[in-house]
């Protein structure tokens, strides 16, 4: 990828995130949660890069078993990582919004179950690439492929269940029934995913690097 | 079709009649999961009456640990004697094989289960037996979503570095929806006013990841075992 | 064998959801424990400053720490590689 429309995104993105605060302070309040309600602006873009980046795992770890081209596993292996960082900033600014508007840091309400559980296989996944020795990379590929499973009912489950947490139709919904937050967030969500996109080639780049560096061990001992 | 329930019949019969020799599994399972129950008593049981719900938790964790160690020694037998390569090289469907130790596991988990049972009943006061159709049916569903996923992953692993670590740390995660239906199904049953409607959705959800488990265990099998 | 499966899983799926839609109408119980933020009594309100503050600076931290990572890990990992390169061409050229 060409370096300078990388650093390019890369400024792009830090920029936006650095200016989205300012967006944020300027939207309306929530009327019955207050100043709390603006980890919106960060706790939702970072599960729907989290999601996305799950499903991207998911697809080319399915590549990867079915047509065996290197190149997937590097895509879905990076977008693991990628998938636990966001889930990690999901997990707690999640609780550390709940702890004021719901008065507890943590439910076990579907939703938090399902997402947390979606967290440990991708969590389980690195530990697996780590650990697993040679072969854990199509082993790692069948686990991604359970996690990308999960992902459609981590979304559905409050529209299913009668939970605690906001149903999905907040959202959809925003830009009519609270058009002063709807800018501000669509900001973080592009910004998040431009950071996103930025981790992602890094993280794949990182990985080609490191299948160079065995092709030309087995060079340099061949020789 | 019948060819492969015949070789999945096939290889189940096969790894019966080598338990049967040794019955080294079923032994170490059941003493497994007895021990499990008890240290759960110990914790669970104050002035001889159980905390509240707690029989249905207990139930299914002792589930949840002694197929676990079931699951290790299944593919690991094959290891000896290259037999897990002759297992492969065989002229059969690689999924008919995958369904013959699922069954096989399914049916250890069960034969313990009958113990168990008995014993979280008697401990934690949970009317089990009355409710004998209820349980089972949950007990069964349970068994075949956690053995489907278990049994891929335990052959994924087969030969695989801190393969005996990496099981549950795999494992677990997916299962865990399968494993709450479970929970909660059993206190559904088992509350003071059980609420069976409520039991009826909670199955349906477990069969439901059943056959999720179940296709995607069947579909990565035959990839994963190309090695 | 794909097929079979493909219509193992229409056939599961379709009796679940009948299932589901026609015995389980039966839903676990709504949270019954949620009450409004401004019902509580003031000592029991936290101040929200501290809890948003904390969340904006993890994400940003968590970012930034994992940008410098993997740029650490590249430059180790591609120091490696130009270091291969120049011996496998050396080695290239003394055997030729």
């Amino acid at each position: 990828m060409n370096q300078r429309i990388f650093a390019g995104f890369l400024i792009v993105g830090v920029v936006m995130f650095a200016i989205a605060p300012v967006y944020i302070a300027r939207a309306p309040y929530e009327s019955t949660m207050g100043l709390i309600q603006k980890i919106f602006y960060f706790h939702v873009p970072a599960w729907f890069v989290m999601f996305s980046a799950v499903f991207i795992s998911g697809i080319f770890s399915a590549v990867y078993l079915f047509k065996q081209k290197p190149v997937a596993d590097r895509i879905a292996f990076a977008a693991a990582e990628i998938a636990v960082l966001f889930g990690v900033i999901g997990l707690i600014t999640g609780p550390l919004w709940a702890r004021k508007s719901w008065g507890v840091w943590w439910q076990w309400d579907a939703r938090l179950t399902m997402a947390l559980i979606l967290e440990m296989i991708f969590c389980a996944y690195l530990l697996l690439r780590r650990y697993g020795g040679p072969g854990s990379d199509k082993l790692a590929a069948g686990l991604a492929l359970f996690g990308l499973a999960n992902v459609p009912f981590v979304y559905i489950s409050v529209n299913v269940w009668r939970t605690i947490h906001p149903a999905t139709s907040v959202v959809p919904q925003l830009a009519a029934s609270a058009p002063g937050m709807f800018g501000p967030f669509v900001w973080c969500t592009i910004s998040f995913f431009v950071l996103f996109f930025v981790m992602l080639m890094t993280r794949i780049r990182l990985e080609e690097q490191r299948a160079e560096v065995e092709r030309l061990h087995l060079i340099v001992e061949k020789g | 079709m019948r060819n492969f329930f015949r070789v999945a019949w096939l290889v189940m019969r096969k790894d019966l009649k080598v338990e049967s020799r040794s019955w080294e599994m079923v032994s170490t399972t059941l003493f497994f999961s007895v021990s499990c129950v008890l240290v759960f008593s110990f914790a669970f049981v104050r002035e001889g009456r159980p905390i509240e719900g707690a029989a249905a938790g207990i139930l299914w964790i002792a589930v949840a640990f002694s197929g676990t160690l079931a699951l290790g020694p299944t593919f690991e037998r094959e290891r000896y004697h290259d037999a897990l390569r002759g297992l492969l090289l065989a002229p059969v469907e690689r999924s008919a094989i995958f369904a013959g130790k699922l069954l096989g596991i399914v049916l250890l988990m069960t034969l313990v289960e009958f113990v168990v049972v008995l014993l979280v009943a008697l401990l934690f006061q949970a009317p089990f037996i009355a409710n004998v159709l209820w349980i089972g049916a949950l007990l069964i569903l349970g068994n075949f979503g956690f053995a489907a996923v278990g049994t891929l992953f335990a052959a994924m692993l087969v030969r695989t570095r801190s393969r005996a670590v990496l099981l549950p740390i795999l494992l677990y995660p997916i299962v865990l929806p399968a494993l709450i239906a479970g929970v909660m199904g059993t206190l559904a049953v088992i509350q003071t006013e059980p609420n069976f409607d409520l039991a009826r959705f909670w199955m349906s959800l477990l069969l439901f990841f059943d056959v999720i488990f179940a296709t995607l265990a069947l579909w990565t099998f035959e990839p994963v075992m190309t090695e | 064998m794909t097929q079979r499966l493909a219509l193992v899983v229409m056939v599961g799926l379709l009796v679940n959801t009948a299932a589901i839609l026609v015995l389980g109408s039966e839903q676990p119980p709504a949270q019954e424990e949620f009450i409004p933020i401004d019902q509580l009594p003031p000592e029991d309100q936290l101040p929200a400053a501290p809890l948003l503050i904390t969340a904006y600076a993890i994400v940003w931290i968590v970012v930034f720490v994992y940008l410098w990572s993997i740029w650490r890990r590249l430059l180790v990992v591609e120091r490696e590689v130009s270091e291969l390169s120049r011996r496998a061409d050396g080695d290239e050229e003394s055997r030729s």
